[in-house]
């Protein structure tokens, strides 16, 4: 046992690490996921009294800082550092003790951000976590107004993920760059292999910024600057140029795997290959360059003036044109093929639908006039969970239940997945859909308790029913992962009779991965082997 | 085609999908909100779909344009996914056998390329011309100044060329749209971010420290607008409501001479006088003629003309007042109102005392 753990604890194999993130954002996501259900039962009247204000300002505070940074990234790392490897022909990844260094950097992340429950305000004996919002403006993190230790928690907890995250990064872009078996050139890596370098290389560029932001702020609190200190002539404003210009890019940071994970699985359960492979590649690069010129769009009530308006206006739509080429490409991917409704498929499905809405609600937004009235309400959250909840989580989901058999050698339980997407789905679409309205109706965001205006308090009701829903149906997902890992049907090398390279050796693989290096000839090495009379190869 | 003449077709286009949508839309924002047709007392309902003042109107009619592109888009989108899906599912009858397999068509990605730009540009014209409408509105010479200042968790309002200063409850005049009398409106903060929000009235706009920004509103009907403070500002932001109140001229120029007149000085209030200036309540607040000369917080020169307690959290009455000094945080926990810990008999005479200062 304490060997087991020794193992585990030590380790710097690729699959191990990613197992060890996936795990650590299940964990935060349970944490989460409470504050999140907290935040729904103080707001499900006007005038309840279940938490105090300050509590409801944690709660938000916490639940954001953790979901963004605890649990979807983690995650989306695990899922990177497990695959990638596997799906190039790699033995693991370019530097394996790096690896398991941005690991553990980002475990201590998350456990100084939730020290802050016991610790935050130091002398004063309870425990206070942080209460600045998850986008910590300022001056509100000054010492004027957060005089105890939560705010820099929330700092010193981001900056040091941080740094895990950036050498994960690094270590991905230099994984595909390097490591690819042999006959497997740029254009013959599995898309998400693609994605995974995009996404890499925009979060070198995105947390930057926030790291030389957050310095800053240590700076304005502990050494007398005034970078962000209003009372001393610093600039509230110049906080949110930094912390925007790291949280736009951050949301395709997250949303790209997302994609990944979509163009591996809707071929296979369409049985045909990626429709416009080259296009692909080439929208994922449009839009994370583009991505880079959009952040000023979350910020379009600080009064910039019209010229600077109008440009992020433009940037913001146009990232939109990129973004539905690639729905269009999985639709041609799906068209003219034999879909199996396995539970990885349904939820891709369910991607596809919500986040076709949440871009052409993000379209709505970026139509500054009408965001001047949307910024800022329950509409702008009910859009970014869409984008989150109803994309990112979904295609995650999907993941779990397509590699779930790769990492453990069992299958998920395919009644229990369906029982997980139905419930998830009718959740999902009470809270996120129905949140939409208060915002229309003028109930602005972050706060803890409002007036009984017409119609706020049975649509948040109903908003409240819906979160439930949802935690009942991730309960059920856990359940899967538990009780599939001793019970589940053995899953074999290649359950879903798939094409990539990962499939090709054991469930779950052996260290080092591959007995002998593989040599591909095609996108498809293992379709090439399993269609000799009419492989891939033959038409690139 | 000519620039202009795409624009007039664009424009035309534009107008058609307004009123139509206009008539759906505003049946469906009718049934959502359940408000009651606007009457003299006119008290708003926070509905964006409901504007009564022209930034507020052009938002409305761009975002009608604007949902029915994206309503039209998510159809012929959704419509094609749901039938790939129905269409190509996997029926129990197929053999084992693959289908097709297809790698791509540049034909077919060249058109869901250029459609989207399309789209776009013509977005993107419609909202350029939207914010320069809003945005670099001039400001007529007959319009109202008004400074509004965000502080935790509270409005000051400052009428510089009236000379009156006044707290969460905003004055203004309705605009004849034949003789507009626009408000033009300052925004700054003593502290942290704000953001002025009345939805029926116009976007909103942020009050950030050490900056100044700008907007303004020309309702045209009178009544009562709700709103509230909609960035966040710390522990009590959710109780930091906004009321404007919109005044026929006549009822306009009354509350002006009322607001500016010296403080009441009614002889039965004397020994609440004495409380009030002998107590820290003076750090604070301002009361013309007195001691009292604080900005920290609201004005009570004429504390008894406004309707609500606390930016909103609670009626003005004298037992809301009472308990607002006694304890605050009953009303309103975390504001910076502190308990002012008065005996009994102190604390009514000085209710008494802020009771006449109407």
């Amino acid at each position: 046992m304490t060997e087991t753990l020794h193992e585990w604890v030590t380790t710097v194999d690729h699959k191990r690490l990613g197992i060890l993130y996936i795990l650590y954002g299940l964990g935060f996501l349970v944490m989460a996921g409470i504050e999140a259900l907290v935040i729904r039962v103080q707001l499900m009247h006007a005038h309840n009294h279940f938490v105090s204000p300050q509590v409801f300002n944690r709660m938000f505070t916490m639940h954001g800082t953790t979901m963004i940074f605890f649990v979807v990234m983690p995650v989306l790392f695990g899922f990177a550092n497990y695959l990638v490897p596997l799906m190039i022909g790699a033995r693991d990844m370019a530097f394996p003790r790096l690896n398991a260094f941005s690991f553990w950097l980002t475990a201590l992340g998350g456990l100084l951000l939730y020290f802050s429950f016991l610790g935050g305000s130091g002398l004063y004996g309870a425990g206070n976590a942080p209460d600045v919002g998850w986008w910590a403006y300022a001056p509100l993190t000054a010492k004027a107004f957060s005089p105890g230790h939560s705010a820099d928690y929330w700092t010193i907890s981001l900056l040091v993920s941080g740094f895990g995250s950036v050498g994960t990064a690094i270590n991905i872009i230099a994984t595909v760059l390097c490591m690819r078996c042999p006959g497997m050139h740029l254009g013959r890596m599995p898309l998400l292999a693609w994605l995974y370098l995009v996404m890499s290389g925009m979060v070198l560029m995105a947390i930057t910024p926030l790291t030389a932001a957050q310095l800053m702020l240590l700076v304005d609190r502990y050494l007398g600057g005034h970078f962000f200190d209003t009372q001393a002539g610093g600039s509230a404003t110049i906080w949110m140029h930094f912390f925007w210009i790291f949280g736009h890019p951050e949301v395709y940071v997250l949303v790209i795997p997302a994609f990944a994970f979509l163009s591996e699985i809707i071929p296979v359960f369409s049985r045909k290959p990626i429709f416009g492979y080259p296009v692909m590649v080439a929208a994922t690069i449009g839009i994370g360059l583009v991505s880079m010129s959009v952040w000023a769009h979350h910020m379009f009530t600080i009064g910039m003036n019209s010229y600077a308006n109008s440009f992020f206006a433009i940037t913001t739509m146009a990232v939109g044109i990129p973004t539905g080429i690639k729905i269009f490409n999985w639709i041609g991917t799906i068209w003219g093929g034999r879909i199996h409704f396995k539970v990885p498929m349904l939820f891709c499905i369910g991607f596809l639908l919500q986040f076709l809405i949440a871009g052409l609600t993000g379209i709505i937004q970026s139509c500054v006039p009408v965001d001047w009235q949307l910024s800022l309400s329950y509409f702008v959250v009910a859009h970014f969970h869409y984008v989150i909840v109803g994309g990112i989580l979904f295609a995650l989901f999907a993941a779990f239940y397509y590699w779930y058999p790769k990492m453990t050698g069992r299958m998920l339980s395919e009644r229990l997945g369906n029982w997980h997407f139905w419930l998830f789905l009718i959740g999902f679409h009470l809270t996120f859909d129905v949140m939409h309205i208060p915002g229309l109706l003028g109930m602005p965001r972050r706060i803890y308790t409002y007036e009984p205006r017409p119609g706020w308090e049975t649509l948040n009701m109903i908003v409240t029913i819906g979160a439930f829903i949802q935690a009942i149906a991730i309960l059920v997902f856990v359940w899967n992962l538990i009780v599939s890992y001793w019970k589940g049907a053995k899953a074999g090398n290649d359950p879903w009779d798939a094409w990539t390279l990962e499939w090709s050796v054991s469930s779950p693989p052996r260290i080092y991965n591959f007995a002998s290096i593989p040599v591909v000839a095609s996108r498809r090495p293992l379709w090439d082997l399993k269609h000799p009379e009419d492989p891939d190869s033959r038409y690139e | 085609m000519r620039l202009d003449n795409f624009l007039h077709l664009k424009r035309h286009a534009q107008n058609l999908l307004t009123r139509s949508a206009i008539r759906a839309f505003g049946l469906l924002s009718y049934v959502a909100a359940g408000f009651a047709q606007p009457s003299a007392s006119y008290l708003s309902s926070t509905n964006i779909f409901a504007p009564a003042s022209t930034p507020a109107r052009s938002i409305f009619g761009l975002s009608l344009f604007v949902l029915a592109v994206t309503l039209v888009i998510f159809v012929v989108v959704a419509g094609l996914i749901v039938y790939a899906v129905v269409k190509f599912r996997n029926r129990a009858g197929d053999a084992e056998r693959e289908p097709a397999q297809v790698y791509g068509s540049t034909q077919i990605e060249l058109a869901w390329t250029v459609i989207p730009v399309l789209i776009v540009i013509v977005l993107f014209l419609a909202t350029a011309r939207g914010i320069h409408a809003i945005q670099d509105a001039p400001k007529p010479a007959a319009a109202l100044d008004v400074t509004v200042i965000g502080h935790q968790f509270w409005w000051e309002f400052r009428y510089p060329k009236l000379g009156i200063v006044t707290a969460n409850e905003l004055h203004i005049p309705v605009s004849d749209p034949s003789r507009p009398t626009p408000t033009f409106m300052k925004l700054m903060s003593a502290d942290t971010d704000h953001s002025f929000w009345v939805p029926e009235l116009g976007g909103k706009t942020d009050l950030i420290p050490n900056r100044v920004n700008e907007m303004w509103m020309d309702p045209s009907r009178p009544g009562i607008y709700l709103g509230q403070c909609a960035q966040y500002c710390g522990t009590q932001h959710a109780k930091m409501l906004l009321r404007v109140s919109v005044d026929r001229p006549a009822e306009f120029e009354a509350w002006v001479r009322a607001q500016q007149r010296a403080a009441v000085q009614d002889e039965k209030a004397r020994a609440g006088k004495h409380v009030f200036e002998t107590t820290s309540c003076i750090n604070c607040h301002t009361v013309s003629g007195t001691a009292a000369n604080g900005r920290f917080g609201p004005d009570l020169t004429h504390l008894m003309s406004r309707t609500s307690l606390a930016s909103g959290a609670a009626e003005n009455t004298p037992s809301n007042l009472r308990l607002w000094i006694q304890n605050p945080d009953a009303i309103k926990p975390g504001s910076l109102m502190p308990s002012m810990k008065l005996n009994d008999a102190d604390l009514d005479t000085l209710v008494t005392y802020l009771e006449t200062l109407r």
